[in-house]
């Protein structure tokens, strides 16, 4: 079999590429864009009929619009671009052909069916229910299998990536230890098995009950079971964009990870505690003792937590240890104002890891804080609080590594150059606004999934504060600006990837600036340079954790007493 | 690079840098910082959801419902009776689409035992403006402590999607001195 795999050699980065891995990349990463594109008009919508200046979609149209969102972009579109870092972290970045391209395909036409399947449940007008579809609500059968089969779907891609690593060792294609952006997608592939399988543990007799083939699912049971799919895919997400980061890093500065044994520990401890991941959902149930919320919404505490943490050292340190070894060691800062900003995957990057570690890293300690959730759940803190991590940091890694995959992958030239520069900051900011400012509303006690919240046809009235309105419509300002950062990424893919100039074979040709080549910053230990900037940047960000932390303690403090 | 297998084949057995050391034992004690911070609210804080739960069936929660609501109620408003039953005693909502029922009336400072379920979808309580947020099941009885301590009139939302009427769901409760 390995006789049959053609490969082309990278004139960029040297590496030699499968050409059937190449084909899973593409298409994989053209599917996750277009339902992008659908997820993301879905969030223009929903958005906008949540300003209530605006009030745009009547409410069933509203229910319908947020299930589709929150399915296609979180699900979809996150999940096909998985696959496509998943083949390139493996055959791409280990120089090896793909295990089984057949199966490859398979993974492809299974999620892109089963993702139909669900968004024809849901257009239909009969599966309202939320992407959580919390029983007892119920859709139709349809919306259950859909997800079933893209779940199998993507269980067979981690197959093929666990089966390329294989190869990749067999036929010896690379020396030593596999490097660290294919030890991050190993650690999302790792979660990605535990997730899917209890989301097939609960999907499956949830849609027997949709047929009535069984009588009743418990309440409590489904919430817990969901959310080990739920939360713990959003660990796959945070394995999965922190790999980005580092691939990125390497690619556009040449920076090497500060210590290969810190960072992979790191990676490690994600895997070791996802499973506790479900427990955040259930802080505000009946029926769960204290214990067993403390001790599991803590991750056996906060091991997790502190992989991230590590994360956000050794990312941006390893960009400053590059940076210094290039000659930029001016002051704190030099190393980061003289970083290739006019390359969006840079950009993208940085902003990604900054705005993941601010805003969606530390309100998700403090909402996944056993009491301080009693303030926050299922206020529009929460959809504030992911937006933070999936959107500011998952999508918009994401985003900027198609900047880099569409010359090395797609082998074409990048089209409207200028607009691309532009967009990480459009969206990057857009998506922070809405999560900032869902989060205000939500300490203000806005509800989340809401059609009005000034309750016209509600047989009593409740006024919420003027600042929660306010919130509501800066929100549906930030959301405009985002969708028009998403629109931009949507037109500069598109138009690149289907009429951009074809590379010649051998072209180098990366697109935007790099940091240039020739450095190979040692790494490991004492060696590489020291990091004064990162140090500062980590600080302020501890300092922020800290003083936010216990201000919510403070908030919770002054509510009516009860136990 | 990170595209690269690491340099150095033991990579394992290099030292760690002092500044990658000391933000790895920060964010360790941090976490342990913010794991007992959560046991001592449960020791001295006055705030904690209490876990008292049972399994119920919704006729028979709906049943003692009904039962206050005869004994208690003192007045009616918008089609629902408002209810103001005696401190300290058992205080029930029932949560059904989209209704929270009945209205509730208490007195300031005094404690009362509020029982939540839901006698169809989940629902989820949020009183406003406190922002208290509790999820109601269908099957499971909560029972929780509460004790006002702010005046006036307070909405309770539906804060977890239970249908098309969701937004139409909410109550009061009246805090009295
Ligand atoms: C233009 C960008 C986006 C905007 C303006 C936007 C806006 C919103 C808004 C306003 C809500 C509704 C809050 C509520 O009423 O409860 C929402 C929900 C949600 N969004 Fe987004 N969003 C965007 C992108 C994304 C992306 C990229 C993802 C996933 C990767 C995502 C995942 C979700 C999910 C999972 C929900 C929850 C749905 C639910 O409550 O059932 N969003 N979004
Ligand atoms: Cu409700
Ligand atoms: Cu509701």
């Amino acid at each position: 079999m390995g006789a049959t795999a053609v490969f082309r050699t990278c004139p960029t980065t040297g590496l030699k590429v499968d050409r059937d891995a190449e084909s899973l990349i593409r298409w994989n990463a053209v599917a996750a864009v277009v339902f992008l594109a659908i997820g993301g008009t879905f969030a223009l919508t929903v958005a906008l009929t949540r300003w209530p200046a605006v009030h745009l979609l009547p409410p069933d149209w509203f229910y319908l619009a947020l299930t589709a969102h929150g399915l296609d972009a979180l699900l979809v579109w996150v999940i096909f671009f998985e696959m496509a870092v998943l083949y390139f972290a493996s055959a791409v970045v280990l120089n090896s052909r793909i295990a089984t391209p057949k199966l490859g395909w398979v993974q492809f036409w299974l999620m892109l069916i089963g993702a139909l399947m669900t968004n024809v449940a849901v257009l239909q007008g009969d599966s309202s229910v939320m992407f959580t579809s919390y029983v007892p609500l119920q859709a139709s059968p349809l919306f259950y299998l859909g997800i079933i089969v893209f779940a199998v779907g993507a269980l067979i891609g981690c197959g093929v990536f666990f089966g390329t690593l294989v190869v990749a060792k067999e036929e010896k294609t690379y020396q030593g230890s596999v490097p660290l952006v294919t030890f991050g997608a190993l650690t999302a592939a790792i979660i990605a098995v535990f997730t899917l399988v209890s989301g097939a543990i609960i999907l499956i007799p949830t849609w027997l009950w949709s047929m009535g083939l069984v009588s009743t699912i418990d309440t409590l049971m489904y919430k817990l079971v969901w959310w080990a799919m739920g939360h713990s895919s959003q660990q796959i997400n945070v394995a999965a964009h922190v790999s980005v980061w580092y691939l990125i890093g390497a690619v556009v500065l040449g920076a090497k990870p500060l210590s290969e044994k810190v960072s992979r520990f790191a990676f490690l401890l994600y895997i070791l505690f996802l499973q506790y991941a479900s427990a955040h959902h259930l802080l505000a149930e009946p029926g769960v003792s204290a214990e067993w919320k403390v001790f599991n919404t803590s991750y056996a505490m906060y091991l997790a937590v502190m992989g991230s943490m590590i994360h956000g050292m050794t990312v941006p340190g390893a960009l400053e240890a590059a940076q210094r070894a290039r000659g930029y060691t001016n002051g704190l800062f030099e190393w980061l104002r003289k970083a290739p900003w006019s390359n969006p995957a840079f950009s993208g990057m940085f902003l990604s890891l900054v705005f993941f570690g601010f805003v969606g890293g530390i309100s998700g300690v403090v909402l996944g804080t056993e009491q301080i959730n009693l303030i926050m759940h299922n206020t529009i803190y929460v959809p504030g609080h992911f937006h933070g991590t999936v959107v500011c940091g998952t999508t918009l890694a994401f985003m900027a590594v198609t900047y880099l995959l569409i010359p090395l992958v797609f082998r074409r030239e990048i089209k409207f150059k200028k607009m691309a520069q532009l967009q990480p900051w459009l969206f990057g900011i857009g998506a922070t606004g809405i999560s900032m400012f869902m989060m205000g509303a939500g300490t203000l006690g806005v509800a989340r999934r809401h059609w009005d919240i000034t309750f016209a046809d509600a047989p009593m009235g409740f006024d919420y504060p003027a600042a929660a309105f306010l919130m509501m419509g800066l929100n549906g300002l930030s959301a405009v600006l985002a969708a028009i950062g998403g629109a931009m990424y949507v037109i500069v893919t598109v138009a690149s990837v289907f009429f951009g100039r074809k590379l010649a074979e051998n072209e180098n040709y990366l697109g935007f600036a790099t940091a240039g080549e020739g450095i190979a910053p040692t790494y490991g230990s004492s060696k590489h340079h020291a990091i004064p900037g990162t140090v500062v940047l980590v600080a302020i960000f501890f300092v922020a954790f800290v003083l936010y932390y216990f201000v919510n303690w403070k908030y919770l403090s002054e509510v009516w007493p009860l136990s | 690079m990170a595209i690269a297998p690491p340099s150095e084949r033991v990579w394992w057995n290099e030292p760690i840098a002092r500044t990658e050391l000391v933000w790895m034992i920060v964010a360790f004690l941090w976490g342990v910082i913010m794991f007992f911070t959560m046991i001592f609210w449960h020791i001295y804080g006055e705030q904690n959801l209490a876990t008292e739960s049972y399994r119920v069936n919704p006729e028979s929660f709906a049943q003692r419902a009904d039962e206050m609501i005869e004994q208690y109620t003192v007045r009616e408003e918008d089609g629902f009776p408002v209810v103001r039953p005696p401190p300290g005693s058992e205080v029930y909502l029932i949560a059904r689409a989209f209704q929270w029922y009945p209205l509730l009336e208490l007195q300031k400072d005094k404690a009362y035992r509020l029982h939540l379920s839901s006698v169809d979808v989940q629902h989820d309580f949020s009183l406003q403006p406190v922002n208290i947020n509790i999820s109601v099941h269908p099957g499971y009885e909560h029972v929780l402590t509460i004790t006002p301590t702010t005046l006036g009139e307070h909405g309770v939302v539906c804060n977890e999607y239970c249908g098309l009427g969701h937004h139409m769901m909410i109550g009061k409760i009246y805090v009295t001195e």
